[in-house]
């Protein structure tokens, strides 16, 4: 594949954009640099102005009657037959599994099933939907990926490894027990303090060890945990969504 | 430094760093044996693993059939099979069997089904002495300890403390922590006891319905030891431990062994086909199956059915980075950690209130499912079970209040306003403010700047420059 041929590969392609709350509230230039990788690659992406949040909090706390609530207006803001794009494993595992879960006893489950089958984790969608395995430009950087738990056994892993370790001038690299939840969790964080923090902390120290320029992921929640962490604690941490990573190698390296 | 309400963080917060680290080495050294012996061997493990699901499942969903041909095959074979509903049921049928035999001193084989009913206390109360012999469980016993993890007992002492208790006990003359001193005292000390005893009891790894034959599995020997010398051997069970047919034990050996210790089998597999033949030239005289129910069919009736597929091998223990860095005692059950926090609320249903806090211990990272040799999806059973709590209005301590959220989440305007007026909480001191969440991670970690309504804002932009765009790029044909 040549830049030339990547470029507008997907040209023709609509798809509906769900930013989650955490891009909303926090990771703008996240959200920006998946709808420009999006657009580079010809997908027209729209945006649905009345999402909000895709129920997980509450499902994870155990109020699947508040969740299913949430997760109903997002069926609703999310129907048709469009794909819907998200940059976060985490989201995307709970249209595509939570809410089947919580669903199962419920008349409305078909209209959940449809938005399991649309939804897609951003860099999944990317490699294994539009096919696109290389990624053009350059970026001369030293990057730690972190595969966030939500995207074990999906297609994001692999993904995310593919396409990023194919830039020009980026370097992959290995650390520690790259098995180990990052200790986020959502809720847990703030309910188990105590071990969320000693989990973060043993992450961070695996995760340090090669000094990474930065700290990659397909989620931010988890990067938001140990980028606050590692800020606390007075140690260096950058860190960047996995499309964030993709639109610098496009813009030659140029890093906001 | 911060509020920890949950009796798990809370726990794990007072732990000694000693402590931590013996259990963190212990579990986290497990998971890598398992990872490389597994992918050694075998070029699929995943399909290894699904498969074995399928067959638990298939035994589950046929039990009574399956537990009717094991008990007339284990007949044939000369053995006294029993049935025990309860705890108390397992307890006294128990009881009864060492009466009737006139036994007095007996040597246990570990057994989890037997931790389960505190089977120990009680026989002591009948006045039967019963000595552990799995050099953890000894230890445990000695030092009047419960175990803190399903296959290493002792995962939370390390050698230092345990010479310690063999010096106090008088098991050792002096103070050696050398691992293979201890381990020589321990045995020398256990030997002569197989010999006093008068009857072995030990669990079962598996049982075949289509033989009768029992499977055991240990890295000490203790299991035979402690049955081929006496008049008596009593296996105690849970109904669950069936498999159908005896060429299944190849497949279930062969995960139990790696998923355990990472080892392709443990140094002693015996199967047991009933007691001594009368052309044999020893072993008990009499053997007696306790098949125990204490709830599971009440699990099998439960949406967490799939738990009973376990077959204790700790992999979930050892991946979990929640029982890393707590311990088996931090989820105050016989079965801690991730396979606990499911079984334990739901299996000892009437302490389900008691213990409906353990499933909530868990950041739902998922690697106990992926470990799991028979493909047991905790992560979801943990979500069940909290959803079972808040349908039962089961008080939670800590627990953030999530109608407000979803009054919220679904009304879009407040929601773009509320995102927006976050940007405030840039300018605010809210180190101050007094809301335990917040307070709980912020006394760790910092927040990113808030930019609420940033991004809605760029993408309308775009959007309508978009139109524009097209708009005017339309505009030439117009004319």
């Amino acid at each position: 594949m040549t830049a030339e041929s990547i470029q507008n590969s997907a040209k023709g392609k609509q798809v509906l954009m769900m930013g989650t709350c955490l891009c909303d509230a926090f990771y703008v230039e996240a959200a920006k640099a998946m709808v420009e990788v999006l657009e580079y690659l010809g997908v027209e992406v729209v945006y649905p102005e009345n999402q909000t949040c895709c129920g997980q909090p509450a499902f994870n706390s155990g109020d699947w009657k508040s969740s299913r609530t949430v997760a109903r207006h997002a069926v609703e803001v999310f129907k048709g037959d469009l794909p819907v794009i998200i940059p976060s494993g985490s989201c995307t595992a709970m249209h595509k599994h939570g809410n089947l879960l919580q669903f199962e006893n419920e008349p409305d489950l078909p209209a959940v099933k449809d938005l399991a089958d649309r939804s897609f984790e951003l860099i999944d969608y990317i490699v294994n939907h539009l096919g696109v395995t290389q990624w053009p430009g350059k970026l001369d950087a030293k990057i730690a990926f972190h595969h966030s738990c939500h995207t074990r056994g999906s297609g994001t892993r692999p993904g995310a490894q593919t396409l990023l370790s194919s830039i020009d001038g980026v370097d992959l690299v290995e650390y520690g027990q790259g098995e180990q939840c990052c200790g986020f969790g959502g809720t847990f964080c703030v309910t188990f303090p105590h071990i969320s923090g000693q989990m973060g902390t043993l992450k961070l120290d695996h995760l340090l060890e090669n000094t990474p320029d930065y700290l990659v992921s397909a989620d931010l929640s988890c990067m938001m945990h140990l980028g606050g962490l590692a800020e606390k604690q007075g140690r260096k941490l950058q860190y960047r969504h996995a499309a964030q990573i993709l639109l610098y190698a496009l813009k030659g390296g140029a890093i906001d | 430094m911060y509020a920890s309400k949950q009796p798990i963080d809370s726990y794990a917060s007072k732990m000694t760093d000693e402590k931590r680290h013996s259990v963190y080495d212990g579990t986290s050294s497990g998971t890598y044996k398992r990872y490389s012996v597994l992918f050694k061997d075998y070029e699929d493990p995943d399909a290894l693993r699904k498969l074995a699901g399928k067959v638990k499942d298939h035994t589950l969903s046929h039990l009574p059939k399956y537990l009717e041909q094991a008990e007339k095959k284990l007949t044939e074979n000369g053995a006294t099979v029993h049935f025990a509903d309860s705890d108390a049921d397992a307890r006294d049928t128990v009881l009864a069997i060492l009466k009737k035999h006139g036994v007095k001193r007996l040597t246990k084989s570990k057994s989890m089904a037997a931790e389960e009913i505190h089977l120990n206390p009680h026989l002591e109360r009948n006045g039967i002495e019963c000595l552990e012999s799995d050099l953890g469980e000894f230890i445990i016993q000695l030092d009047d300890d419960i175990p803190s993890h399903i296959v290493k007992p002792i995962i939370h002492k390390n050698r230092n403390e345990i010479a310690e208790t063999f010096l106090r006990e008088g098991i050792a003359e002096d103070l050696n922590n050398d691992p293979e001193t201890i381990t020589r005292r321990a045995r020398s000390y256990l030997r002569k006891k197989y010999f006093e005893a008068e009857a072995g009891i030990t669990g079962a790894n598996f049982v075949s319905a289509e033989s009768g034959r029992i499977a055991l599995v240990t890295n000490e020997g203790n299991a035979r030891f402690g049955m081929a010398p006496v008049p008596v051997h009593i296996v105690l069970v849970g109904i669950e431990k069936l498999l159908p047919r005896d060429k299944d034990f190849g497949l279930f050996l062969n995960l139990l062994g790696r998923s355990a210790t990472g080892q392709q089998l443990t140094v002693y597999t015996q199967f047991v086909g009933g007691p001594r033949h009368p052309d044999q030239p020893s072993g008990p005289e009499h053997m007696h199956v306790v098949f125990m129910n204490n709830g599971r069919t009440d699990v099998l009736k439960s949406n967490c059915r799939e738990i009973l597929r376990c077959i204790r091998c700790s992999a979930c223990q050892n991946v979990c980075p929640v029982y890393r860095q707590s311990s088996g005692h931090a989820y105050r059950s016989v079965y801690g950690g991730p396979v606990g926090a499911v079984l334990s609320p739901i299996l000892f249903g009437d302490r389900f209130a008691e213990l409906a806090d353990l499933p909530k211990a868990s950041s739902l990272c998922g690697a106990c499912n992926e470990v799991c040799p028979v493909d047991i999806p905790i992560p979801d059973l943990l979500l069940r079970l909290r959803d079972k709590a808040k349908v039962e209005k089961v008080k939670s301590v800590g627990a953030l209040p999530m109608a407000p959220f979803a009054v919220l989440a679904t009304s879009p305007l407040v929601w773009r306003t509320a995102m927006t007026a976050s940007k405030m909480m840039n300018h605010l001191p809210i180190q101050y403010t007094p809301v335990a969440p917040l307070q709980n991670w912020l006394n760790q970690r910092t927040l990113p700047k808030w930019q609420g309504g940033d991004f809605r804002k760029w993408m309308k932009g775009r959007q309508s420059e978009t139109t524009e765009t097209k708009e005017s790029s339309k505009s030439p044909s117009n004319d």
